[in-house]
């Protein structure tokens, strides 16, 4: 027995990537969910559309972001605008001002502020309709102290002067699966993409026809490719199964362009693939191509929105967050499915997530050279 | 016309390693040239350097007509190799493993199937087309192996210990083939440490240490170390193998069966060495000379070796 335990404890020592990994695992862990998680969500980015224009509203629009829960991302003139900022992500929520706004509040008569929130972030929906509706009801008390300390009156009713109507918009119902199953698409691609082509060339590297193939005169970017293509059809395969059953099962809506969605997804699908390949090209073995997948994907459930708001992330996680694809992808596939975003709203994520091919793709052609040393 | 292999000076380093040494040799056309020695002799870094996937660290070699360290790409398309570990996939069928193979050549599609449909018959491997390559034998994996390699019909095919783990059947049948080839223009080179397989070889290079010792036909190697090799017969093996041993004259004792099998150098009669030798002591019977065969030499060589410390 104790033989055994000895031998298992040198096999570990001299196997420094499981070692690693056994320490490294705890730590990241660790830091991740200790530091990045946060379901408390703050500075959400907010954009106004003030058709009132006066000192009143905009002391409200001060007062919001004095709570440190919005950030004042800019200002529209319409709905529309509205629309676009929420599908482009530029901001997760915003304010509505209607017009007379401050001369309703000076006589006494109620006003209603609308918030509009996105509902394909259930999480954020939450903390920002509850902190602007408290919000509205103590200006209100504020105005009503004031009011009477002015002009003597008590306060006519019980009623607020501001009252906050929140609206949900892409999400109406709040419903978890909703959010979670476009998400669940980019979460499932970059598992299995990763997986399947870090282990395909380390099993050949095992089964040493690796070798062989590199004494042929096969050049390194059609061994690449090549190896690409039919997992980019496994990974349309893959996606397709999830929409349609999410559709049928979990009716999840698809509200956007079909061919849009799929076009986008091409970037993401290879640039996991080649992601794939360069782990390949650090192991040595199936059994390590498949430790590099799970390390990996560990940060990309985490950080990338999926599961937690990435608002409520500190920055630098969120900066980390952003060399990861599936972060560009999970904003692409929720727009496309849940708010009918556009190529030209999704445009930023779009060159996120083809620079990041680009420069995996470089590293990987790089660290695949046509040599055995 | 060029030697298809030149190789001068040619060196490997691995870190604080030298792998190889400073090794020049020519092989010919239609040639099969064999790279003996131990493991770790440094047969396989050159092999590798030749077919231009290992940078040599010093030296030149050229393959084809093409220098490995400028046009390695060059070299690759006019080789064959094949190594022990055979390198099919497993999961495919015989033909599919021989089409992608063709494919990584760059045959294009029609000449493909006619090729691919040739080198099935002329294998004997028509049968088993439609059989997945893992579930055949050794000796049907390394025919199907060869077949992969040489599927572009290559003017120079490499053969890195390529009969490892076959029966001995197979292995006959397999330089058989391998001297089939050669005879249609092909040249060959092979690596081993089967002896037997190296004396089936055209002209073999002695590598030992990362050195290059010897190159030579067999005949040659073996009759320039001068060896005699005698079986002598005695009722106390063991007892006549320590007096043997030491003798300044005597390379090497060995047993063998119920008799003692030694060799001597510099033209000493063994079995006159041997009467004088065991007479008094554990006895000697029958005793008779054989010819000495390439491991003979080989085992010389390395003893001059190891004598002199002449390998870096």
């Amino acid at each position: 027995m104790f033989a055994i335990a000895w031998k298992e404890l040198i096999q570990l020592r001299r196997d420094r990537l499981t070692l690693g990994m056994m320490v490294g695992l705890p730590v990241v862990q660790l830091l991740l969910f200790g530091y990045a998680i946060n379901t408390d969500v703050r500075n959400i980015a907010t954009v106004v559309y003030d058709q009132d224009r006066s000192a009143e509203s905009r002391g409200f629009v001060r007062r919001m972001e004095a709570t440190g829960f919005y950030e004042i991302v800019g200002h529209v003139d319409s709905y529309d605008q509205i629309g676009v900022a929420l599908r482009s992500r530029e901001a997760m929520v915003a304010l509505v001002v209607p017009p007379h706004f401050a001369a309703e509040v000076e006589a006494g008569r109620p006003a209603q502020l609308q918030l509009v929130v996105d509902g394909s972030d259930p999480q954020v929906v939450a903390s920002a309709t509850d902190t602007a509706m408290s919000l509205a009801s103590a200006r209100s008390s504020v105005l009503a102290v004031e009011r009477f300390e002015r002009q003597g009156l008590p306060t006519s009713t019980s009623s607020q002067v501001i009252a906050m109507e929140p609206t949900t918009w892409y999400n109406p119902d709040l419903r978890t699966a909703v959010f979670i199953v476009p998400g669940l698409v980019g979460v499932i691609l970059t598992m299995t993409m990763v997986m399947f082509t870090s282990m395909a060339i380390a099993r050949e590297r095992e089964r040493g026809t690796l070798e062989q193939l590199i004494v042929s005169p096969v050049r390194p970017v059609e061994l690449t490719i090549g190896k690409i293509l039919p997992y980019l059809a496994a990974g349309y395969l893959q996606m397709t199964l999830i929409l349609v059953v999410g559709s049928w099962v979990f009716d999840v809506p698809i509200v956007g362009s079909i061919p849009l969605l799929y076009g986008l997804s091409a970037f993401f699908i290879a640039a996991n693939l080649a992601l794939g390949l360069f782990f390949s090209s650090l192991a040595k073995t199936q059994q390590q191509a498949m430790q590099m997948s799970f390390f990996f994907l560990l940060p990309n459930i985490l950080l990338s929105g999926f599961m937690f708001p990435w608002e409520a992330m500190p920055a630098p996680a969120r900066w980390l967050s952003l060399g990861l694809p599936l972060t560009h992808y999970m904003r692409v596939i929720r727009g496309v499915t849940l708010k009918g975003a556009s190529l030209f709203e999704l445009r930023y994520e779009l060159i996120w997530l083809a620079g990041l091919l680009v420069v995996l793709t470089v590293i990987a052609s790089m660290r695949f050279r046509k040599k055995l040393d | 016309m060029q030697d298809p292999v030149v190789v001068e000076g040619l060196s490997r380093r691995f870190g604080q390693l030298l792998a190889v040494h400073n090794v020049s040799f020519e092989v010919h056309r239609g040639e099969i040239f064999g790279m003996l020695g131990p493991n770790g002799a440094g047969k396989s870094t050159t092999l590798r350097m030749l077919c231009g996937i290992l940078d040599p660290s010093g030296g030149r070699a050229t393959v084809v007509g093409f220098d490995v360290a400028k046009e390695p790409e060059r070299v690759k398309q006019n080789i064959g190799y094949m190594t022990q570990r055979f390198s099919l996939y497993e999961d495919l069928t015989v033909e599919e493993n021989l089409r992608f193979y063709g494919g990584v050549y760059g045959l294009q599609r029609r000449e493909r199937s006619a090729r691919v449909a040739e080198e099935l018959e002329r294998s004997g491997l028509t049968d088993r087309r439609d059989q997945i390559s893992g579930t055949l034998s050794g000796g049907w994996k390394q025919r199907l192996a060869l077949v992969c390699a040489t599927i572009h019909r290559p003017p120079l095919l490499f053969l890195d210990e390529p009969t490892a783990g076959v029966d001995p059947v197979s292995r006959r049948e397999f330089w058989a083939r391998i001297h089939h080839i050669a005879a249609e223009g092909t040249t060959v080179i092979v690596t081993t440490h089967y002896m037997d397989e190296a004396e089936r070889c055209h002209r073999l290079g002695f590598m030992f240490r990362g050195a290059l010792l010897d190159i030579g036909t067999p005949t040659e190697v073996v009759e320039r170390r001068e060896i005699r090799i005698a079986l002598v017969l005695t009722p106390n093996v063991t007892g006549a193998i320590d007096l043997l041993r030491g003798h300044p004259a005597i390379d090497e004792v060995a047993p063998f069966g119920d008799r003692v099998r030694l060799a001597t150098r510099g033209g000493v009669d063994p079995i006159v060495l041997a009467r004088e030798l065991l007479a008094t002591g554990p006895g000697i019977g029958d005793a008779r000379e054989i010819p000495p065969n390439v491991e003979d030499a080989f085992v010389a060589m390395v003893h001059d070796e190891e004598r002199s410390g002449g390998v870096p």
